[in-house]
């Protein structure tokens, strides 16, 4: 098979993709607020509903013990995806925010106190900002932000400066979700091991589009998002090392989390289970393991080549166009693009490429700071999968060309 | 003078001409560039409309029993929403204001075919000129 007929058959795993709007085939280039679902992943789902469903952990019925079982396989497929050493350092969570608040909350409160500090760089997403600063106030922690440069990379010897004994946490995004830009964050963990300090890792971004390894990556805590992992929404993964969630307390408490309780003391569960309380998204986590499953049929080489191919043929058709102003031009990127046309608001400019059946996102993404660096009201952001098509960029620069013809 | 419903009939005939939404876009742009201008002293964060993500500075003024708005913002079309706005509300009584009727918003549906953001932002409009126009009342 060539490459077209790869991406037809791809296209054609993915039912929504064929779907109009206003009449215009559907460009989906908002990948990176959430990724559509693959048919497999849309009969899983359909399938627990339909022939499993049964609370987890507890009946001694034969379809809770199914469920249960069918749970558990999904945790070992999210194990052996980010190559974790255990399924006790797997945890499932609504997404990256609800892990990310577990971790500032839980491990925060543990182990961070006044005067401390906590470092997050210029590029995060406000949930891996909002968290810290939660804690900060809590604390009497301090926040310390790792700059980026004009480019849209980390200013890597102002992170090593930053470093210091009173450092008691480094979280820092894989990718940015509004630039594209890929972190060293090997670099970044090595560094803070020096001083042994734990670095969490805000995957979100990053789980759809390269290999991960977190024994590799050497991160204490890393998280992601079924949502933009090609998995329903409402399920997330929290991977932490078993070392540390051993001695962190609980986050929320409830069902499941406990072992015994009397009226006079608790004993909570063992790892993972301590930090699942209530009912789990079952079958979100089953779904969220046929995604990864997906993911490594098509195979993480194919989808790396085929967005960089994507990415460049975005970067090179937008450079004709010669009022757009990129925004984020690191070397090391995602297949997401944000840019400006000149003189027009990304508002503007987004109703009318709307109009176009192309989906792109305008604002500030969640990163508010990184406008604020720009001096910028926001972005019009196109972020790219690999099922998404050379034929699709022609639309959106076909849109642009027309938002111009409007506004100018 | 045309009263706030004629007016509004005169704003869903315009609209009806055209059954497009890129041409309804372009009708609102142009209707934009009719907006009164707004004293640049005006333009103030304090007259900034909270709930809309581009920029919408509003300013209002109250003589002889009318109130005047002046208005802008820095993305085209919402101008253009916000000068539909303008020239419904612009010189009417308070009492005009508060019990004018908004189903030409519907009517010609803009609301549904704004971007939630967008469409927020027009509720947040609508909501700033009635607080105007309740707040020059109590001082009559």
């Amino acid at each position: 098979m060539n490459i077209k007929q790869d991406i037809e058959k791809i296209r054609s795993d993915f039912p929504i993709l064929s779907r109009e709007i206003y009449g215009k085939p559907l460009v989906y280039f908002d990948n990176a607020a959430t990724t559509q679902k693959p048919s497999v992943v849309i009969d899983a789902l359909t399938k627990y509903y339909t022939e499993q469903n049964s609370n987890v952990h507890r009946g001694a019925h034969h379809l809770s013990n199914l469920a249960s079982e069918t749970f558990e396989q999904a945790r070992i497929k999210v194990q052996k995806y980010i190559n974790a050493r255990s399924i006790h350092e797997i945890i499932f969570t609504s997404g990256t925010t609800e892990s990310l608040n577990l971790v500032a909350a839980s491990y925060g409160k543990k182990f961070i106190g006044k005067g401390d500090e906590i470092i997050v760089s210029e590029l995060e997403h406000h949930s891996n900002i909002v968290p810290w600063q939660i804690l900060c106030e809590q604390t009497g922690a301090v926040l310390r932000v790792i700059p980026m440069l004009d480019d849209g990379t980390l200013d890597f010897e102002a992170y090593l400066k930053l470093l210091n004994p009173r450092t008691k946490m480094v979280s820092v995004t894989h990718v940015s979700n509004s630039l594209g830009t890929i972190v060293p964050i090997k670099k970044i963990i090595d560094a803070a091991h020096e001083l042994n300090i734990p670095v969490t890792i805000d995957g979100a971004q990053a789980s759809a589009h390269m290999a991960i390894d977190v024994q590799e990556l050497g991160c204490d805590f890393y998280c992601f998002s079924g949502h933009k992992t090609f998995a329903p929404m409402g399920i997330g993964v929290l991977y932490g090392r078993e070392e540390l969630l051993e001695v962190m307390p609980p986050f929320k408490s409830g069902g499941e989390m406990i072992k015994i309780v009397t009226f006079s003391k608790t004993t909570f569960n063992d790892l993972p289970f301590r930090f699942e309380a209530g009912t789990p998204n079952v079958g979100g986590a089953i779904a969220l393991g046929t995604a990864l499953e997906y993911i490594q049929d098509i195979g993480l080489n194919f989808i790396a080549e085929r967005e960089k191919a994507l990415l460049d043929y975005l970067n090179k058709q937008l450079s004709t166009v010669k009022e757009i102003r990129f925004i984020g031009t690191a070397p090391e990127k995602t297949s997401v693009v944000s840019f400006l046309i000149d003189k027009i608001h990304p508002y503007d400019a987004g109703a009318i490429i709307d109009r176009f059946g192309v989906a792109v996102r305008t604002g500030n993404h969640c990163t508010q700071p990184i406008m604020e660096h720009y001096d910028i009201p926001g972005t019009i952001r196109a972020s790219l999968s690999f099922y998404n098509t050379e034929k699709e960029i022609d639309v959106l620069i076909g849109a642009i060309e027309k938002v111009k013809k409007m506004l100018y | 003078m045309l009263s706030i419903e004629e007016v509004e009939n005169q704003v869903i005939s315009e609209f009806e001409i055209y059954d497009d939404w890129l041409d309804r876009y372009n009708y609102l742009i142009e209707m934009g560039k009719s907006l009164p201008v707004i004293d640049p002293k005006h333009k103030i964060d304090n007259n900034l409309i909270h709930g809309c993500q581009s920029r919408v500075w509003l300013h209002a003024e109250h003589e002889n029993g009318k109130i005047y708005f002046t208005a802008d913002s820095d993305a085209v079309i919402t101008r253009g929403i916000i000068s539909l706005l303008v020239r419904v509300f612009d010189n009417r009584t308070p009492d005009e204001i508060i019990n004018a009727n908004l189903d030409f918003i519907n009517t010609i549906g803009l609301t549904q075919h704004l971007s939630p953001t967008r469409s927020n932002g027009l509720a947040s409009m609508i909501k700033q000129i009635k607080i105007y126009a309740l707040a020059f009342k109590t001082k009559e």
